[in-house]
C-alpha cells in the first residue's frame, strides 16, 4: 500500500519515521499496558481498600521523574535526526556543475513546468539575453531524468498551493509573490503523482500532475521533441 | 428544550427552600426571563450546552454528508444528494470551525465552567452575571451568523477552517463573496463571547471561593478552565485583530494579506496559529480536568501528585506560545525557524507524557468502579495517548515534510479532539448529570452508548493513518484523478471509516434517548449519589436559584481528593466535612 521513497532524502525520511515509531511505540505499548493492567487489577472487589497514596513524597514520585528523564532523552534523539533531514531537504541546496532546473508555478487549478531549452539557461540575464526563447512548457506533466539533481524554483499566480509528491516526501507551499528554491534527486523510473497539497479554492481536488522519471535516453528524446515544438512556436 | 427547563423548575418548586432563595426578586419571571434572559449561571450553562450539542449534530451531519462522497464519489447521498467540489470544501470547513468553535468550546469550557464553577468553589453565582448572560447572546448570534452563511444561495464558504489568504481574502479566488466574511464575522462573535466568559471565569475563581478553599484544594475541572480561559484571553487578541484585517481585505479593499499590495499571506499564518495552537490546549486542559474528577471520585483515589498535575498544566499553558509555527514548517517561513519550533514543540511531550503518567499512576492501589462516567474517563486516556504520541512525527520538522496537509495529520487530531471534545464531554455530562437534572441515567444504556461509540470511533481513524502514509492528501473531494490513491485497497480503507463513522452517529441516538428520559423517568439522585469529595455534591439536585440557602454556603477544610484517608469509617471526605 506504502508506495516506496524514490529520492535521496525520501529514504532518510523514511528511516527518521522508523525512529520515531519505534521510540513512541515502545512509550504507547509501555502506557497502555500498564494502564489496563492496572484497571484490571485494582478493579473494585470485596475487601480490597483503596491505598492512600498521594504522589507527593519524592520516594512516591520517582516513579514519574524517572520516566520523565528518559521521556527526555528520547526528545532530544528524536531533535537531532529530524533536524538532520530538515537540514538536508530544506536548508541545503546541492550545486554540482550538471544541476538541472525548472520552474513550478502553481495556479487555480493546475501546475506548469518550465524547463530551460537546448541552451541550458533558464533565466534571461545580460549574459543570455534570449535565453528564455527555447524554455520548455508543460502543464500538469514534469519529466525529470532519473539519477540527476533538479532544483526547482517555486512560485505561484494567485493562492497558496503546494508543491507534494508523495513518492519523493516532498511537500513545499507555494506563495504568491515569492519565489522558493529547492531541490531533489529522483532515483528510481516511473510514473508518480504530483498534488497541490494546500487548499486552492473550488478546483483544489482536481490540481494533480504527473511526475515522469525517465532515464537520460528517453529525457533526451522527450527534450528533443519538446525543445523543437516549442522553438517551431 | 422546553420540556427539559420545566422539569427542572418543577424541580426546583418542589424544595421547600429554593423558595427561600428564590426571594431576591426572582419570582414570576415568566418563562422567557426565566430560561432565555436569565442571570444564572445553571441556566446559561444549559444554554451553552443544548447550543452546542445542537451544532454538534450539524457538525456530524456534515461529517456524514462528506464521508459519504468520500466513501462513494459521485453518489447520490441520502439526505444531501450528488455533492459537487464546492460543497464539500464549505462542509469540511465548516465541520472544523463548528466542532472546535461551536461544539467544543461551549460544551467543554462554557457550559462545564459555568455550571460548575460556582457549585465546585461554594458560591452562590458568577462574579458578573449580566456579563454572562452577554456572553451567551453573543455566542448565540455568532452560531446563528455561522448557519446562515453555510446555508447562503452563494453556498458556505470552503477555504478550510484555517481560512488562509489569499484564497479567504478575496471573493475573486474564492468565489463566496458573502459567506466568507459571515464566516470571520461568526469566528470573531464567537471569541468575544469566550472573552466575557473568559473573565467571568477568572475573576469569579479568585474572588468568591468557599472560605478556607487555597489554591491547591481547588478541584482540577475549575484550574483547568481557568487556565484555559487565561490561555484563550492571551492568545485570542492577535486573531482578533487578524479577522478584522482579513475582513478589511475582504470589503474594503486594504491588503494586508495582498502580496499585490505590498502585505503577506503568511503574515494570517502567524497570527492564525498563535492563538491555534494555545486554542488546542484551551479544549484540551478542561477535558483532562474532567477527566482527573472523574477518575478520582470512581478509583476512589487522590489524584497522584495533584500540585505536579496542575504544575504540568501551567508549564503545557506556557509552552504552549511557543511552538505555533510547527503548523508552518513548509508554510516557506524560514527554514531555519523549524529548527527552534522543533525544539519547542518536543518540550511539550515532557508536561503532557507527565500528565498521562500521573492519570496511569492514580489508578495504582485503587478500587476501580466502572460506572459509564469512569468507562469515558479511561477512554479519554487510553485514546489521547495515541494522538499524543502520533503528534511526535509531525512536530518532528524532518518527517513533517512528509505528513504535512495528509489525512495522517487527519487522524492524529481527530485522536486529540475527539477525546477532548466528545470523549471528555460524555465523561462530564454523565458524571455530573445527576447534580443537573436530579436523576441518574441509565448505565446499562451508557454503556451500550460507551462501546457503540469507541469502538467505531478507532475505526474512523485509525485507517486514517494508513491513508496518510499512502500520500493522501486533505480536502480533495475525490481521489479518482490521482491515480496513486484510487487503488481499491486504499478505496475501502475509506469505505471502512466511512461505515464507521455512520455505526458511530447511530448509536449516539441511544445517547439522546438516554438522556431525555432519564431527565424525567431516571432514578432520583439525592445530592451526592457517586459519594464524591466536591462542593457542588453538598448542593441539592438540581441546585436551586443561588445553589445553596443563602445563609449555608459551604467552607472548605481540606483538598478536593481526599479518598481512602486512613483512620476514617467512609472511604471519602467531602470538602466542607469540619475536622
Amino acid at each position: 500500500m506504502l508506495n516506496e521513497a524514490i529520492t535521496t532524502y525520501g529514504k532518510d525520511i523514511d528511516f527518521l519515521v522508523a525512529l520515531i515509531a519505534v521510540i513512541v511505540g515502545f512509550f504507547w505499548i509501555v502506557c497502555e499496558g500498564l494502564f489496563f493492567w492496572l484497571i484490571w487489577k485494582f478493579r473494585a472487589r470485596d475487601g480490597h481498600d483503596t491505598k492512600y497514596v498521594p504522589g507527593e513524597t519524592k520516594e512516591e514520585k520517582k516513579w514519574i521523574s524517572r520516566a520523565h528523564v528518559l521521556i527526555l532523552l528520547c526528545d532530544v534523539v528524536i531533535v537531532v535526526f529530524a533536524v538532520k533531514v530538515w537540514v538536508e531537504v530544506k536548508q541545503t541546496l546541492p550545486e554540482p556543475e550538471n544541476a538541472q532546473v525548472v520552474r513550478v508555478i502553481g495556479q487555480q487549478w493546475a501546475w506548469s513546468f518550465e524547463h530551460p531549452g537546448a541552451d541550458g539557461v533558464l533565466e534571461a540575464s545580460e549574459a543570455h539575453p534570449n535565453a528564455t526563447d527555447d524554455n520548455i512548457w508543460m502543464v500538469d506533466e514534469l519529466h525529470l531524468e532519473v539519477g540527476q539533481i533538479y532544483h526547482y524554483k517555486l512560485e505561484s499566480r494567485d493562492v497558496l498551493h503546494s508543491l507534494s509528491i508523495p513518492a519523493f516526501r516532498l511537500k513545499q507551499d507555494a506563495i504568491p509573490g515569492r519565489q522558493i528554491m529547492g531541490w531533489f534527486k529522483p532515483l528510481e523510473t516511473g510514473k508518480y503523482d504530483f498534488q497541490c497539497a494546500e487548499m486552492c479554492g473550488i478546483g483544489h481536488g482536481v490540481m494533480g500532475a504527473q511526475v515522469y522519471i525517465e532515464t537520460p535516453e528517453n529525457h533526451a528524446a522527450w527534450m528533443a521533441t519538446h525543445g523543437s515544438v516549442a522553438a517551431n512556436d | 428544550m422546553s420540556d427539559i427547563e420545566t422539569q427542572v423548575a418543577t424541580e426546583d418548586h418542589s424544595h421547600d427552600h429554593s423558595h427561600g432563595h428564590d426571594d431576591h426578586g426572582h419570582h414570576d419571571q415568566g418563562w422567557f426571563m426565566k430560561y432565555c434572559w436569565s442571570t444564572d449561571h445553571k441556566i446559561i450553562a444549559m444554554q451553552y450546552m443544548f447550543t452546542g450539542m445542537a451544532m454538534a449534530i450539524v457538525g456530524g451531519f456534515f461529517a456524514y454528508a462528506f464521508r459519504m462522497q468520500l466513501a462513494f464519489p459521485g453518489a447520490d447521498i441520502p439526505g444531501w444528494g450528488v455533492m459537487n467540489s464546492a460543497e464539500y470544501n464549505s462542509l469540511v470547513t465548516n465541520h472544523g470551525t463548528i466542532m472546535i468553535f461551536w461544539v467544543a468550546m461551549p460544551v467543554l469550557i462554557a457550559a462545564f465552567g459555568n455550571y460548575l464553577i460556582p457549585l465546585m468553589i461554594g458560591c452562590d453565582d458568577m462574579v458578573f452575571p449580566r456579563i454572562n448572560r452577554l456572553s451567551y447572546q453573543v455566542f448565540l448570534l455568532s452560531a446563528i451568523v455561522i448557519l446562515v452563511s453555510v446555508a447562503l444561495p452563494e453556498g458556505g464558504f470552503g477555504g478550510a477552517w484555517t481560512a488562509y489568504p489569499p484564497l479567504s481574502s478575496d471573493s475573486a479566488f474564492n468565489l463566496r463573496p458573502t459567506s466568507q466574511t459571515l464566516w470571520v464575522v461568526a469566528v470573531g462573535l464567537e471569541f468575544v463571547a469566550f472573552l466575557l466568559g473568559g473573565i467571568n471565569f477568572i475573576t469569579t475563581v479568585m474572588n468568591s471561593r468557599a472560605p478556607g478553599m487555597g489554591m491547591f484544594d481547588i478541584p482540577a475541572v475549575v484550574w483547568m478552565i481557568i487556565i484555559a480561559s487565561i490561555l484563550f484571553m492571551l492568545s485570542v487578541g492577535p486573531l482578533l485583530a487578524g479577522a478584522i484585517m482579513l475582513i478589511f481585505d475582504q470589503t474594503i479593499g486594504t491588503g494586508f494579506f495582498d502580496p499585490k499590495q505590498g502585505g503577506d499571506p503568511i503574515l494570517w499564518q502567524h497570527l492564525f496559529w498563535f492563538f491555534g495552537h494555545p486554542e488546542v490546549y484551551v479544549v484540551l486542559l478542561p477535558a483532562c480536568g474532567i477527566t482527573a474528577d472523574v477518575m478520582a471520585t470512581f478509583s476512589r483515589k487522590k489524584i497522584f501528585g495533584y500540585k505536579t498535575f496542575l504544575y504540568t498544566a501551567f508549564a503545557t499553558g506556557i509552552l504552549s506560545f511557543f511552538v505555533w509555527a510547527h503548523h508552518q514548517f513548509i508554510a516557506g517561513i524560514d527554514p531555519r525557524m523549524a529548527n527552534i519550533f522543533t525544539v519547542t514543540t518536543l518540550m511539550i511531550s515532557v508536561p503532557i507524557a507527565e500528565m498521562c503518567f500521573l492519570f496511569i499512576a492514580t489508578l495504582w492501589g485503587a478500587s476501580i468502579r466502572l460506572t459509564t462516567p469512569m468507562l469515558w474517563a479511561l477512554a479519554f486516556v487510553a485514546e489521547f495517548l495515541i494522538g499524543g504520541v502520533t503528534g511526535i512525527f509531525l512536530g518532528a520538522s524532518g518527517a513533517d515534510i512528509w505528513f504535512h496537509d495528509t489525512y495522517f495529520v487527519v487522524a492524529h487530531f481527530h485522536y486529540t479532539f475527539y477525546p477532548i471534545a466528545i470523549i471528555g464531554t460524555f465523561a462530564g455530562v454523565t458524571y455530573w448529570f445527576p447534580k443537573m437534572f436530579g436523576r441518574m441515567m441509565s448505565d446499562t444504556w451508557g454503556k451500550i452508548h460507551f462501546w457503540g461509540t469507541i469502538i467505531p470511533f478507532n475505526f474512523i481513524f485509525i485507517p486514517m493513518f494508513f491513508l496518510g502514509l499512502a500520500g493522501q492528501h486533505r480536502r480533495i473531494y475525490s481521489y479518482e484523478l490521482f491515480p496513486e490513491l484510487s487503488t481499491p485497497a486504499l478505496q475501502n480503507l475509506r469505505i471502512l471509516a466511512t461505515c464507521a463513522l455512520i455505526t458511530m452517529l447511530i448509536f449516539q441516538v441511544i445517547f439522546l434517548l438516554n438522556f431525555i428520559i432519564s431527565m424525567f423517568r431516571g432514578q432520583k439522585a439525592g445530592k451526592n449519589p457517586w459519594k464524591a469529595n466536591t462542593l457542588e455534591w453538598t448542593a441539592d439536585s438540581p441546585p436551586g436559584h443561588g445553589n445553596w440557602p443563602p445563609d449555608e454556603l459551604p467552607n472548605c477544610y481540606r483538598g478536593p481528593y481526599e479518598y481512602g484517608t486512613p483512620g476514617r469509617d467512609t472511604d471519602y471526605w467531602p470538602q466542607d466535612e469540619p475536622s
